[in-house]
């Protein structure tokens, strides 16, 4: 038992819990203290603040070394870790449990505080107390301490040890058990995508705190304006950070799950959608403030809002408030009163003091013209910030529902069964009207357009944009009326920014951040549009036949039956499916399940020959590897005309502890689409195969025969004297036939054993050739004639059951993705810029 | 009025014209006799019913029939009410599925069976064994 190491760790909670309370005192009296003793607090708060990040440093630490040393002594450790687990998906298992998340979320933002400190010479002192408050209450999460007297736990710690949190009876047997191995990461999570994704989304959720820190402050120290310019820079980064988080996520989904998309519309997801809009329309605000003066109190509100939607989509998904409606909310740990105050306090603090200063806020009573360009942003922001309307209410049900209870109505309102199609219904026409509005919007900016030159000004892009559309749409064939619209409205999106993108940078390549945002985005609409709305199903089975008649019709029209080397035609291509592989871990390349024998260690294999994977040599002959038993590749290979187009391996994870088989696809890129190819229905090895009754033939040496339709020689038979590894007796007599069998491709080596054990007792080892469905037993030797009898059964082939879907122009999502992020740091570095040049 | 004013009004038009957009589809949790009338009113909704899975005097899972495939699966639930209802499902058995505490189904009832098109668990403990596998001792 590590009882150190935890002890430390949980030393290091409470630590960092005192200390941001510290900081936030120190940091409240620099401000209400005299001139004098301002520089003293200052410092004080500073070594607190410090302090803080070391303690957070520290627990970070301390749970780190309990996973990587699998002390499984420890719950967390036990319930996300395993000894198997490569060593960068442990870093995954950090953040697995909602402990480490919350641990990730308070060090992210211990960073930016530190940052913040040496930066922010006047805001330091009001933007650190909200800081440190905030540190404290997430500190308070994972603080695991029961107050006395009134009993009340007080967060859920990391450093909880299994027979603490687990009520198993071995444990009063045995007080110090320590289980010999973990139970594992979800096989799921183990993918590089779940290592990098949670630190960025929560990098994103720090971030957000920032710009609220600065607002608060400035309503509290009456800096009513004074705070945009600080926060506009950061506010950016967060908004990038955080799209970009969400963004990996929706590309795991992609990539791992099987649901054939990257957005599900599920609670969680909506739950980071919604703020990150708000953040979004809350930028536009700030530069129309910096512009005319105007929506400082719309930049309040939305700035606020978005700090706010962040702690209420920690509620939602952290309370166990969802646990009806979504699929993957955390585990409830009994936090929910906590979370509620969490979301409380800072809900009400910001809005009294809103309320308290709103006179003072000044704003300006110039009437905005409908031809200016603030007008449009700001009908762009008011888009946003109902497009995240309409996806929180549905969200929120579960929530409505409870509130209701309290009241004594029984609502019980649940999202609709389809959420994709639900959802989509409403946002395609935000996304419609957001292009147009942003469309419009840059030309206001960057050009004074009044009544009279609108038409000539706008003329050329329209017309443009209309080319263009004709063209995707004659190409993409496109009917469907609302995609139709969408297609035009991102096409109008792209037109206009590239002119303003084209005068911007000849001007000042600073200045041309949002021209390249909003291009971005235009690209993204045009991208989710075809890969969404025109996704198509290619492995439709056109054999005629059912594939089973258990099976739904929906299952049988959109699967492939592949037998193992019996090429089918699919979306252009011939398939053939070339049998189960595994992957070496370590190594690039697969090796097939034909060429490896198995220790009595099932993460150990040992491969039978030289292994070749693309012409090159990645294994040699009896070289001892390491692999994941859980994993089967099923390699296909597409061929057009001829020669192979592209090589497959989509995944299968067997897992009983997750009750099944869990299918993750793999994708072919192209350019223009992405041939998308899942396994919907592995073989299962556990059932014995239904071999056909034995049939006997008696074979000379070197003589052809056939077995399932295949050309077979015996080649030769040979003594041996130790069958796996077991030396056999002097009175023992073994032989090996050495039978050769030609498949479609590859020759294949079937050993049968024949066995005489003290005279006697006469065993049989049969041989099997997976591929090809056939088993080899050596029945009987006739030293008479020469002759051997060989024993042939026969079964259906190996098989495998896909679904392929083709996703045209997906990439042109991922492009405008990465465009969307260039737009970001481009407008990031221009604000930075100005901020320094302040201060 | 000033346009500010108008702007607000639309806005505000807007999230309620939402709201009732949205109400108006939500689809609602209820009991299968509710289930039932409204399928048989010609209701083709999709609706949500919570229960239990139903289970023997040790608490081990009884009614779950999987088809020779494993491709589908059929098992019995309990809703609010106390009535056991067979459920249908065309996929195969969702992962946690028998460690699951309460099982949300999303469909409607064909012909006096409730096929389900959606299935969601809440698990105690998602993504966490339950006990210790001490055979690893």
């Amino acid at each position: 038992m590590h009882y150190f190491i935890g002890d430390l760790g949980h030393f290091f909670i409470i630590l960092s819990f005192v200390t941001s309370l510290v900081s936030a005192f120190a940091y409240w009296k620099t401000i209400n203290t005299n001139e004098t003793a301002r520089e003293a607090w200052r410092k004080n708060a500073r070594v607190a603040f410090y302090a803080h990040s070391f303690a957070v440093l520290g627990v970070v630490v301390s749970l780190f070394v309990i996973i990587y040393q699998h002390y499984f002594e420890y719950h967390y450790a036990y319930s996300h870790s395993s000894r198997h687990l490569p060593a960068q998906y442990m870093v995954s298992c950090f953040w697995e449990g909602q402990e480490g998340s919350f641990l990730l979320w308070i060090f992210w933002q211990a960073v930016i505080g530190i940052f913040l400190i040496h930066t922010q010479k006047k805001w330091e002192a009001p933007v650190m107390v909200v800081f440190s408050l905030v540190q404290a209450f997430l500190a308070s999460m994972i603080l695991g301490v029961v107050i006395p007297l009134i009993d009340l736990k007080l967060g859920s710690s990391p450093f909880i040890l299994l027979r603490d949190a687990i009520d198993d009876p071995i444990f009063s047997i045995q007080p110090d058990f320590i289980p010999k191995d973990g139970s594992g990461l979800n096989p799921l999570l183990q993918n590089y995508w779940m290592v990098i994704h949670p630190p960025t989304l929560f990098l994103g959720f720090a971030l957000t705190l920032v710009p609220f820190a600065f607002c608060v402050a400035g309503l509290w120290q009456k800096q009513y304006t004074e705070w945009i310019k600080p926060a506009l820079p950061w506010t950016l980064i967060g908004a990038g950070i955080l799209g970009l988080g969400i963004l990996m996520g929706g590309y795991w989904a992609y990539e791992t799950l099987n649901f054939g998309g990257y957005w599900n519309w599920d609670p969680v997801e909506n739950a980071v959608y919604v703020p990150w809009l708000v953040m979004i329309a809350s930028i536009h605000t700030m530069i129309i403030y910096k512009n005319n003066q105007t929506a400082l109190k719309t930049s309040i509100i939305l700035t606020i809002a978005t700090f706010v939607l962040i702690l209420y989509s920690t509620f939602l998904t952290r309370s166990g408030i969802l646990g009806d409606a979504s699929v993957h909310s955390f585990t409830d740990l009994g936090l929910s009163g906590q979370l509620l105050i969490y979301l409380l306090f800072f809900t009400g603090t910001a809005i009294a003091l809103s309320i308290w200063r709103w006179k003072k806020i000044p704003s300006s009573e110039k009437e905005t013209s409908v031809y200016s360009r603030e007008f449009w942003i700001f009908v762009g922001a008011t888009l946003l910030c109902l497009s995240g309307f309409q996806v929180i209410i549905p969200t929120s049900y579960p929530v409505i529902n409870e509130i209701g209870s309290w009241f004594g109505l029984d609502l019980r309102l649940a999202t609709p069964g389809n959420q994709i199609e639900y959802y989509s219904r409403f946002q395609v026409w935000f996304g419609v009207l957001i292009a147009l509005a942003s469309g419009t919007a840059q030309f206001f900016w960057w050009r004074k357009i009044d009544k009279n030159n609108l038409v000539k000004e706008l003329l050329y892009p329209a017309l443009i944009s209309l080319v263009v559309f004709a063209l995707v749409i004659s190409l993409g064939k496109i009917y469907k009326p609302a995609y139709l619209v969408l297609t035009l409205a991102g096409v109008y999106l792209i037109v206009s920014n590239l002119k303003v993108l084209f005068t911007v940078t000849k001007v000042n390549k600073a200045l041309s951040g949002g021209a390249i945002a909003h291009l971005g985005v235009g690209l993204m609409l045009i991208g989710i549009m075809f890969s969404a709305g025109y996704a198509k199903v290619v492995s439709l089975n056109n054999t005629g036949m059912l594939i089973s008649k258990d099976l739904p019709t929906e299952f049988n029209r959109d699967n492939l039956l592949l037998f193992v080397h019996e090429p089918r035609q699919m979306a252009g291509y011939e398939i053939e499916y070339l049998g189960e592989r595994v992957k070496p871990n370590g190594i690039k390349g697969y090796v097939s399940k034909n060429d490896i024998d198995l220790t009595l260690d099932p993460y150990k294999v040992i491969a039978v020959k030289d292994i070749y994977f693309e012409k090159k040599k990645i294994l040699s002959a009896r070289d001892t590897f390491e692999i994941n038993p859980e994993n089967t590749f099923y390699e296909v290979e597409l061929r057009k005309d001829g020669k192979v187009a592209a090589v497959l391996f989509p995944r299968v994870q067997i897992n009983p502890a997750m009750g099944g088989f869990v299918a993750s696809p793999d994708i072919e890129r192209h350019a223009g689409r992405d041939l998308y190819t899942h396994v919907s229905l592995p073989m299962n090895r556990e059932e014995e195969p239904e071999w056909s009754e034995l049939t006997e033939e008696r074979i000379q040496l070197n003589q052809q025969f056939f077995v399932n339709d295949y050309v077979a020689t015996l080649d030769e038979v040979v003594r041996i004297h130790e069958i796996e590894g077991f030396k056999l007796d002097e009175a023992d007599v073994a032989v090996k036939a050495k039978i050769k069998v030609k498949g479609e491709r590859d020759e294949y080596m079937a050993e049968p054993i024949f066995l005489i054990r003290n005279k006697s007792q006469v065993g049989r080892i049969p041989s099997e050739i997976n591929d090809l469905g056939v088993k080899l037993t050596l029945l009987n030797i006739h030293p008479d004639t020469g002759e051997f009898s060989l024993g042939i059964n026969t079964r259906q082939k190996d098989w495998v059951i896909i679904k392929a879907i083709e996703m045209p122009l997906i990439n042109v999502l991922w492009l405008g993705t990465g465009v969307l992020m260039i737009g970001f740091t481009v407008a990031m570095v221009r604000r930075f810029e100005d901020f320094k040049k302040e201060s | 009025m000033k346009k500010s004013h108008i702007f607000a009004l639309v806005v505000i038009a807007a999230a309620i014209g939402i709201i009732i957009a949205n109400t108006g589809d939500a689809s609602t949790y209820v009991s299968f006799d509710q289930a039932y009338q409204m399928a048989s009113t010609g209701n083709n909704t999709q609706i949500h019913v919570v229960g239990d899975l139903k289970k023997d005097a040790n608490g081990n899972i009884v009614g779950i029939e999987k088809s020779a495939d494993k491709l589908s699966f059929s098992f019995i639930l309990i809703d609010e009410n106390q009535k056991e209802q067979k459920v249908y499902y065309n996929e195969p058995m969702p992962p946690d599925f028998t460690r699951s505490e309460k099982v949300v189904v999303i469909g409607g009832y064909q012909n006096n069976s409730f096929v389900a098109s959606k299935i969601l668990l809440k698990c105690p403990s998602k993504y966490q064994e339950e006990k210790i596998n001490t055979s690893s001792l």
